[in-house]
């Protein structure tokens, strides 16, 4: 105390200069950001700067091979104006929305039903990951022809049963085509929640049925008051991901439609690809896939906070 | 409020059989411990009390109503599990008024009701608050206080003792009791702990490999054990028990191991030279001039006794005092257990020879 008290600075100082560097090499925090350092370079050098570059060529009048000028909102103003590209939204968001909801409920009971006791459990459950991992591509086309419109073996089997006397042409009309990539993204997407859902009824302990059977809870209350609860986590977050996942989706419908017929199935992911790499207005393409942002961003947030309200979980405030 | 009946009550998982043919009859307002080692069949019979698994073979009854295929939320039996089972989602008066809720009971009787149960168990000051706030203690409260709310004709109680630590479980155990004294509802509870069952029971059901072993009063089931299993299970410490042979009817005697001679008051008619064991409570032994010789090992004063393992005629024994004996290690003394008290086993059968 008394030496620091007479002689405060040179002491302060040395012990400074020793501590700078050894604080930097053996502080815990800093040994932190030291092992988090190659991994946020990565992070920069793969998702920073293709989102940034996007964003900016969004900005400029860049075209395939040739470097673009700034010209601010123009991008922008286009699109505002222009007819095909809300009908992309219009898609996207109905492809989106009906897409997400059916899937949930199909991928909900489908977990509900593989987490009861029946025969060959084991071989169902692997049955229901198949459509996952198929790869999308293989899938689509596979889809393609199911929705051929000479060869769909839909037409024919409904011919067969008489149903119907001509073939159905799922992917020439306006609606069948919307439908129709719905329908496959359904198919494609199910496994994915009913198997992440699965995995979250596993954790529910059975002894809670069992007290809520003690309770006196039917089936449907059960589900209603223990299931559905523990399980909403769960939910929002597989719902999330699902939600992204289908707005961004682009192979199932180029392979199937390449957004036809007229722009009927356009997605803004497929809109976003056909104008910057198909028509080589890098700058317009850019537009249509930053304008998605907001919209994901949405519904990141709607989830996020979704999750804030559950305090029974572990790990938050006790009010 | 009810009785409950169980008559020959058999339970098969698949080709193994773990209750075979258990009867038990239980009256109206009766607090009944189940007991036995772990495996024995305690929480099956009583899942299948509740509703929890399907009755292999035999009938039970609750009040006069024969419930095998009743399903277990008319049956208005309440169950505190041993892991508590509390809903992590509900507070704490969520959890106890569920039942009323799912019975679609008005809001306020709910509320009056959880109310009242929270009182009796000094619940109040925490009904806002989750399953995860709370102690090991509380949690079990709750998880009483779930089972009061209904105001059930039987509560089922599987082990809910067994995740407490030690002071706790004993607090807990007269907070039961009293409880029971207070409510009054027919209640069977399940233990592997023989104190527990001996503090709390008006009736005792000691079970063995899915079987009854014997049924009775606390104190009948330490005074008058109905065989060697009772005898070895049932106090602690345990019996000491004693292989040998009987030597003299009437005024006999029992030859013990190493030749050590045991008194003995009464045996049956014809049974001297039978191969027995004889049973003898570790303070019904007394020093005397004319007892057995025994070799003392170990002393443990508890401070009220006096806790002593022996070797007697190459057997362990253990022997409690009252009295403050100077004992040590490696001291030669004389046994002389109480005649009277004696229980004497048949060796093959287990079964119980004097009256
Ligand atoms: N679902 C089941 N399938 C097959 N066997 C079972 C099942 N449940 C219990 N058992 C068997 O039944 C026997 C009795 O089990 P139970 O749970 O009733 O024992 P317990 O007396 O409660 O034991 P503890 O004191 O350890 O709880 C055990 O041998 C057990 O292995
Ligand atoms: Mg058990």
């Amino acid at each position: 105390m008394a030496d620091i008290a007479l002689n405060p600075r040179p002491a302060r100082k040395r012990i400074g200069d020793v501590t700078a560097w050894q604080r930097l090499k053996a502080n815990r925090n800093w040994l932190g950001i030291w092992f988090m350092l190659p991994t946020a370079a990565f992070l920069l050098l793969f998702l920073a700067y293709p989102l940034g570059l996007g964003i900016w060529l969004s900005f400029t009048d860049a075209r395939i091979g040739r470097g673009g000028n700034f010209i601010g909102l123009e991008n922008y103003e286009w699109l505002w104006g222009d007819s095909v590209f809300w009908l992309s939204v219009f898609n996207t968001l109905l492809y989106t929305g009906v897409a997400s909801v059916i899937k949930f409920a199909i991928g909900l009971y489908l977990a509900l039903l593989l987490n009861q006791h029946m025969p060959f459990k084991a071989i169902i459950r692997a049955l229901v990951l198949i459509p996952f991992i198929v790869p999308t591509v293989l899938s689509a086309i596979a889809f393609w022809w199911i929705y051929d419109s000479q060869f769909s073996i839909l037409s024919w089997s409904l011919k067969k049963l008489g149903l119907i006397s001509q073939n159905i042409d799922f992917l020439g009309d306006f609606w069948n085509a919307r439908w129709s990539v719905i329908a496959a993204n359904i198919w494609r997407g199910v496994p994915f929640i009913a198997i992440t859902l699965l995995a979250g009824l596993q954790t529910v302990s059975p002894a809670l049925y069992e007290a809520a059977t003690i309770d006196g809870a039917s089936r449907w209350q059960m589900f209603r008051h223990i299931t559905y609860p523990l399980l909403t986590p769960i939910i929002a977050v597989v719902m999330t991901f699902s939600v992204l996942f289908t707005f961004t989706d682009f192979q199932l419908i180029w392979v199937m439609t390449r957004g036809g017929p007229v722009n009927a199935t356009h997605l803004m992911a497929t809109l976003g690809y056909q104008r910057a790499i198909g028509g080589g207005y890098l700058g317009e393409g850019s537009a249509i896939a930053t304008a998605m942002i907001p919209f994901l961003l949405a519904a990141i947030l709607i989830s996020w906070f979704g999750l804030q309200r559950r305090k029974w979980q572990q790990g938050e405030a006790n009010d | 409020m009810a009785s409950v009946t169980c008559a020959n009550v058999r339970k098969s998982f698949g080709a193994t059989q773990v209750l075979h043919g258990v009867s038990i009859d239980i009256r109206d307002r009766e607090f009944v411990v189940l007991v036995g080692p772990s495996g024995c069949g305690k929480s099956t019979l009583l899942r299948m009390i509740a509703g929890l698994e399907n009755i292999s073979s035999g009938e039970i009854r609750i009040g006069e109503r024969v419930v095998n295929h009743v399903p277990p939320k008319e049956r208005d039996v309440a169950m505190v599990f041993q892991n508590y089972a509390l809903y992590p989602h509900m507070t704490v008066a969520d959890n106890m008024g569920f039942s009323l809720k799912l019975r679609s009971a008005p809001r306020r009787e709910i509320d009056e009701r959880v109310k009242l149960a929270a009182d009796i168990l000094g619940l109040t000051p925490l009904l806002a608050r989750y399953p995860r706030q709370l102690s090991g203690g509380q949690r079990q409260r709750v998880a009483m206080g779930r089972a009061i709310v209904r105001d059930p004709q039987v509560f089922l109680f599987d082990e809910p003792l067994s995740n407490l630590d030690a002071k706790l479980r004993v607090q807990m155990r007269t907070e039961i009791k009293e409880l029971h004294q207070r409510i009054e509802t027919t209640t069977i509870y399940v233990t592997h702990d023989q104190i527990e069952a001996m503090t709390m029971a008006d009736k005792i059901v000691v079970m063995h490999d899915g079987m009854v072993e014997q049924i009775g009063a606390p104190l009948h089931l330490y005074d008058h054990p109905d065989n060697l299993f009772v005898a070895g299970f049932i106090g602690s410490p345990a019996m000491n028990l004693l292989p040998g042979r009987i030597t003299a009817n009437g005024g006999g005697g029992f030859e013990g191991p190493g030749g050590a001679r045991l008194p003995l008051a009464t045996a049956p008619n014809g049974s001297t030279g039978q191969r027995a064991i004889y049973g003898v409570r570790p303070e019904h032994f007394s020093l005397a001039d004319d007892g057995a010789e025994a070799v003392i090992q170990i002393v443990e004063p508890t401070g009220s006794e006096i806790q002593v393992s022996a070797k007697l005629g190459g057997a362990d024994i253990t022997a409690v005092f009252r009295e403050r004996h100077q004992f040590k290690p490696g001291d030669k003394v004389r046994l002389r257990p109480d005649a009277r008290l004696v229980h004497l086993f048949d060796e093959t059968t287990g079964k119980r020879l004097n009256a």
